[in-house]
């Protein structure tokens, strides 16, 4: 179901909502533009949210206004099985309506249960109850942004989905995990020595990172339930750049213990190392295409770094890049049709996206340091790092380069983001 | 005899300290466990000479000696070792093979525009470079790893010439 309604740029009062549902928050996350295309949707105030350690509605008017697709409109207290005044919500320009209770069970855990309506079709779109312990509020609220998302956009919403990220405050770098939004952030590791170039595996329980805790370039994964780390690769030289294939049973990386920086792939477990590209110059950065078939990687075999794309078994390469002479950090949207990647121009470092199809490229962003970019899993955001004063923060665009976000912290860096994957 | 200094230390510190905090006057004179000494024995023969061996200054640790310096630069976009750089390469080579014990790490580093990636790549080059120049003087490949730290550990912080030229570098690690 697509509701799409032409709208002028309208400033919402978005940035006063985060301010007030994001006031323990670490991660700063500041809206600098929005979507010219606006669903109008109205939440309602849950009814009993007080109930809730954080106003249900809150998180998910503050998730939706991020998104930069919706146009939020207030409602007064409703219940999800109150009677619903269509003609009225219509009358207030809203599309769709939201509404929901939340209720203390006995056993200390919240039932949260929301309904959605298309106040044009008067009818009922979608309806959710989920019972959870406290301290998932937020999760809870979350996913029914995402089902909100999901019916009004017909893309999958990803505000449940987290992010990890690397913190570096004095000589202390840390592996941190966030929900999307910046909040509920999560040490994985923390370390006196870089980390860099963390990955999530495509179930979210794990992330592959380059670690120099032992004066060289150490290719970790790490499980983030279990703590437990593996060592992926520790073969002589540097090793580094890993990313895991679709299914999560092997990871690309780029090793130089052949005496040159090359693409390889490896077991999860460290076993069944194998050499993919065979060049002279440096081949890095490789990453799985959405079927798991070939490998983007980056190359300076034409001179600069280019994007080129190999079959997984190695082979002839294709060069995918041709804009500018310095084009690197490929990744791959989830439905195989979008590039992202950092491109060199007048001496600036720009976030690029490439329509593979089209050949058509994209600026999608106006800073000058931009590093490491990072797709939602629904494929409608890229996450990266950029500079904002001499301090390195995290940003995030749509693929249309319309909503744009900043996520900056109090103190110190922050740099080297990715997107987690959808999770059960 | 250290020990035995290091005890009576002790002794005269808490005898100052317990003066200092307690009214009650103690004891005057602590009793002190002194360690053996070790009366040389009466040698059997007099005639046997004990050898003593200074001990040998190893180059390395030599702080004004050439291996204090371990460090080869870069120009910038270039990865070959430069000419005027080579004695630096010359002279640890030089050690390593006459020490083939010893082992070394080259690490790469580069200035930090562009990214982390690519520039690992970057400083591996130019960690390679000075690990072949070495491999041509003779040092074995056993006693090198080339690495790269790339853009992640710069030695000059700043956003200028002089800062990435500081950077563009590969160390010598023993």
């Amino acid at each position: 179901m697509m509701i799409m309604k032409k709208m002028s740029y309208v400033v919402l009062c978005a940035g006063l909502m985060l301010g007030a549902t994001g006031a323990q928050a670490q991660l700063r996350v500041e809206i600098t533009g929005i979507g010219s295309n606006q669903i109008p949707v109205a939440i309602a105030n849950f009814a009993n949210e007080s109930a809730a350690p954080q106003a249900i509605s809150g998180i998910i008017k503050a998730d939706l206004a991020r998104s930069g697709v919706f146009k939020i409109i207030d409602g007064a207290e409703m219940s999800e099985t109150a009677p619903v005044s269509y003609d009225q919500w219509k009358s207030r320009g809203a599309d769709a309506l939201a509404a929901g209770s939340v209720q203390a069970l006995a056993d200390g855990r919240l039932d949260v249960r929301y309904k959605l309506f298309d106040t044009i079709k008067s009818t009922q779109l979608s309806s959710m109850n989920n019972a959870a312990a406290p301290q998932f509020n937020r999760l809870l609220a979350h996913k029914i942004a995402d089902d909100i998302y999901e019916k009004l956009t017909g893309t999958k919403g990803a505000f449940s989905t987290r992010i990890a990220y690397v913190t570096q405050s004095g000589r202390e770098y840390r592996l941190e995990v966030a929900d999307a939004d910046g909040e509920g952030i999560q040490v994985a590791l923390r370390s006196n020595e870089p980390i860099i170039s963390p990955s999530w595996s495509p179930d979210g329980t794990k992330v592959a990172y380059v670690s120099f805790e032992k004066k060289k370039p150490i290719v970790y994964v790490q499980n983030l339930v279990t703590r437990q780390r593996t060592i992926v690769s520790n073969e002589k030289g540097s090793n580094s750049a890993p990313s895991w294939s679709p299914d999560g049973t092997r990871l690309a990386v780029a090793l130089s213990r052949d005496g040159h920086t090359q693409v390889y792939t490896v077991n999860a477990d460290g076993s069944g190392l194998r050499r993919v590209s065979n060049s002279s110059g440096i081949d890095t950065e490789p990453q799985f295409s959405a079927d798991g078939q070939s490998i983007y990687f980056t190359s300076d075999r034409s001179g600069g770094p280019q994007i080129y794309r190999m079959s997984v078994s190695g082979g002839d390469a294709k060069r995918v890049t041709f804009g500018g002479s310095y084009n690197i950090s490929p990744r791959i949207a989830s439905d195989g049709k979008t590039l992202a990647y950092i491109s060199r121009r007048d001496g600036n470092f720009q976030l690029y996206a490439l329509d593979l199809a089209s050949g058509q490229e994209l600026r999608l962003s106006d800073t000058a340091n931009d590093e490491s970019p990072s797709f939602s899993p629904n494929g409608k955001y890229i996450m990266y790092a950029t500079e904002s004063g001499r301090r390195k923060s995290l940003a995030v665009v749509s693929v249309d380069g319309r909503v744009k976000q900043r996520l900056t912290t109090q103190a110190g860096n922050i740099k080297e983001p990715t997107w987690g994957p959808f999770m059960k | 005899m250290s020990n035995f200094k290091s005890l009576a230390f002790i002794a005269a510190a808490a005898t100052l300290l317990s003066a200092c905090s307690t009214p009650v006057k103690l004891a005057e004179t602590p009793v002190v466990e002194r360690a053996p000494e070790k009366a040389a024995p009466a040698p059997a023969d007099n005639r046997q000479v004990q050898p003593v061996t200074t001990a040998s200054v190893d180059p390395l640790d030599d702080p004004k000696g050439v291996l204090a310096n371990r460090s080869v630069y870069f120009d910038f976009d270039k990865y070959a070792v430069r000419e005027s750089e080579t004695a630096v390469v010359q002279n640890h080579a030089a050690y390593l093979t006459k020490n083939t014990s010893r082992k070394i790490l080259i690490q790469g580093n580069t200035d930090d525009r562009g990214g982390a990636e690519y520039n690992l790549a970057l400083g591996q080059k130019r960690a390679e470079a000075v690990r072949k120049s070495m491999a041509a003087l003779g040092v074995s490949e056993g006693q090198m790893e080339a690495v790269s730290l790339g853009k992640e550990k710069p030695k000059a912080q700043g956003n200028n010439e002089a800062a990435w030229a500081e950077n563009r570098r590969a160390d010598i690690v023993y």
